[in-house]
């Protein structure tokens, strides 16, 4: 088991995610969606996991859970660990037991999650059912509890709707219920807000913070927007082309981010509070899985970019309390000091 | 200000209801208020941005203007000529100088045509030029909109969600309309690519003096490229502004409580979040009096039984409100 070695962490972590790899057959042969991923969530934090479509942050997700779409995506390498054990080693019937009880997770479509032929109250009360030896009523109760917790007026009566008969938000908030009944360690929500409008956002993110803090689990939220994350994460992964580019706590990531792909992503956001000519851009598009470019994945779009970047991929590099980069700008492979010549 | 010339676009009291096949208990159809009496107008050259949630009205108000949907009542000009009463050869003359990019890039382009054959249709359709001309021009557009010229040959599905958005623009731009609708022309797409987007159609109303009417959800957008701004909900507008003064001081709970809801990219802002409680109601079942009152924070008695007037309330800034 592995714990943190640097102050940078002080708690020990709950998921650790080593040099993942994640592949998926096209019709061109073998494309890689994640590609070596380190990322670790401590207990009871929230750490928001950032990139663009495509760059395989959801796939890192569902890896978690052993639920890459197969037979076309597997997983091909690394380890995934949890509390301290292997979830890669688990059988089918293991993790089963693990997801809903332990590591629960909700869509980013509400309709799409839920099942439209069941009540809201029976899709509750399965994943109390399956996880816990409870009597029907004692279920149904623990369900209306559930809905009372996430904000749901009239839960009695809720219960026996079905999915169609709510709204967006509420059915978000059914989707956060179910996966909080049995009161996991780890809740993944991939873009749990991108479809609701945004007054309706900021109940759910509200929500969120809240049951964090009553219950004390810890959220790996997906998302690619970055006023989400100032607003709930405490640490931010960022990727690009299925690759961690940088990683630092909340804060830092904000006020000084090292990666030119990370500055470039803050540039491009119109800001509120004062008025811009033109917004700062990332030029080109998002390369394609099946066309990587070699080394650093990003030198062509890179402001920064020199030589060294198209020939060799940088490794992530500490360079600051509990901030990690991978990027050459921060240390040739000759010259690992070259922090300041940037 | 010198009015009729600078107005290009004037929308008065525009309805579009829908009647639903359901029926109330007394044996009546239900009608959808999708929008329900707005009225604004567009100067030449300006952006208008048009916000609020989903189902307020803002696309289908969009849609009216360019009359893919036929308003229910209300009228609409367009350099002081009626669009909403002119006759099918009138609004085919007409739509040449307003145009409308969608939201979505994959559905809205045609996935067995060129992008030549896409950006060239305009001219085929309204007979324009054909030929080595029409080749000229499209691909003139297609360098405009920053695309390479070999896009011409190309088929929508090679291109990213970003440069679909282009090829959009690019139909949109071909016969120099003066009026373009924008309906959330970059919410789909990426932030690093929605930034090259809305750069790209400032510059382009730059260079022709182009006048968007710009809808979209997503405020920041918004906020960016618009210099007035109206704030729709539950088929009507509530506020409309100036946007410096709709985003500093805004008049409407609505609009503060839609401003507060933004999550800034910034771990230092703390600030008072206005949270509304419940979501939209119905549009088919419209409360009665201040659409907003189930939800507001300042409710009044007025409010319920009332429904507040769209007055001036200074400086062309625009609100329905009983407070103000």
């Amino acid at each position: 088991m592995m714990y943190a070695d640097d102050g940078a962490q002080p708690m020990a972590p709950l998921l650790e995610i080593e040099n993942l790899r994640v592949t998926f057959d096209g019709e061109d042969g073998e494309v890689t969606a994640v590609n070596g991923v380190t990322l670790s969530v401590g207990q009871g934090e929230t750490v928001a996991l950032v990139g663009e479509s495509g760059c395989g942050k959801s796939m890192t997700a569902l890896s978690v859970l052993r639920l890459v779409p197969a037979p076309l995506g597997a997983i091909r390498g690394g380890s995934v660990r949890f509390a301290g054990e292997e979830l890669l080693m688990k059988t089918v019937e293991q993790m089963q037991e693990i997801r809903g009880r332990d590591i629960a997770m909700i869509f980013q479509e509400p309709m799409t999650s839920l099942n439209p032929v069941f009540t809201c109250g029976d899709q509750i009360m399965e994943a109390i059912t399956r996880h816990r030896v409870v009597s029907k009523r004692e279920a149904r109760e623990q369900a209306v509890e559930m809905l009372r917790l996430v904000g749901i007026p009239m839960p009695e009566r809720r219960l026996y709707e079905y999915p169609h008969q709510l709204s967006g938000g509420m059915r978000q908030r059914v989707m956060i219920g179910m996966a909080l009944c049995c009161a996991p360690k780890l809740l993944i929500a991939d873009e749990p807000t991108t479809a609701l409008d945004v007054t309706i956002q900021a109940q759910i993110l509200d929500l969120l913070r809240t049951l964090k803090r009553k219950i004390g689990m810890a959220i790996l939220l997906i998302t690619h927007d970055l006023g989400i994350v100032a607003e709930v994460a405490e640490r931010v992964v960022i990727m690009y082309a299925g690759e961690v580019v940088e990683e630092a706590p909340v804060r830092s990531l904000f006020k000084k981010p090292a990666h030119p792909y990370t500055r470039g992503l803050l540039g491009s956001v119109p800001k509120l509070d004062r008025k811009e000519e033109e917004l700062k851009t990332i030029p080109g598009n998002v390369p394609s899985l099946k066309s990587m470019p070699s080394g650093c994945r990003f030198h062509p779009r890179c402001p920064n970019a020199r030589s060294l970047c198209a020939k060799a991929a940088p490794a992530l590099l500490e360079i600051g309390e509990g901030q990690r980069v991978a990027c050459w700008l921060y240390g040739l492979p000759s010259d690992r000091e070259g922090v300041e010549t940037l | 200000m010198n009015q009729e010339s600078d107005v290009l676009l004037e929308v008065r009291d525009l309805k579009k209801h829908y009647v639903l096949s359901k029926r109330t208990v007394f044996g009546r159809r239900e009608v959808l208020r999708a929008v329900d009496g707005i009225s604004f107008s567009l100067r030449r050259g300006e952006t208008l941005g048009l916000v609020g949630e989903s189902g307020c009205g803002k696309t289908t108000t969009g849609k009216c203007i360019v009359r893919l949907i036929e308003p229910t009542s209300g009228q609409i000009s367009l350099e002081g000529e009626d669009v909403v009463g002119a006759s099918p050869d009138r609004i085919r003359e007409i739509r040449k100088q307003m145009q409308i990019i969608f939201q979505d890039p994959y559905s809205s382009l045609n996935p067995r045509m060129t992008v030549g054959q896409i950006v060239g249709e305009p001219f085929a359709i309204h007979g324009i030029c054909a030929g080595k001309e029409r080749r000229q021009r499209v691909e003139a557009l297609i360098d405009r909109v920053g695309l390479t010229r070999d896009s011409y040959t190309r088929f929508p599905h090679e291109f990213s969600g970003g440069q679909r958005q282009r090829v959009g623009i690019a139909r949109a731009l071909a016969l120099n309309p003066k009026l373009v609708v924008c309906d959330e022309p970059v919410s789909a797409l990426d932030v690093s690519i929605q930034a090259q987007v809305l750069n790209l159609m400032v510059q382009l109303q730059k260079e022709s003096g182009l006048t968007y009417l710009f809808i979209s959800h997503g405020l920041s957008a918004v906020k960016h490229i618009s210099r007035r701004v109206g704030v729709m909900y539950l088929g009507k507008l509530v506020e409309l502004g100036e946007t410096e003064a709709l985003f500093s001081s805004p008049l409407h709970p609505y609009t503060e409580a839609l401003m507060s809801a933004i999550p800034r990219p910034d771990p230092d802002i703390v600030r008072e979040r206005v949270l509304l409680e419940g979501d939209a109601t119905d549009s088919n079942h419209p409360p009665s009096g201040c659409p907003f009152h189930a939800r507001c924070r300042y409710r009044m008695a007025v409010c319920e039984n009332e429904e507040p007037a769209w007055r001036d309330l200074g400086g062309g800034h625009f609100a329905a409100c009983h407070l103000r």
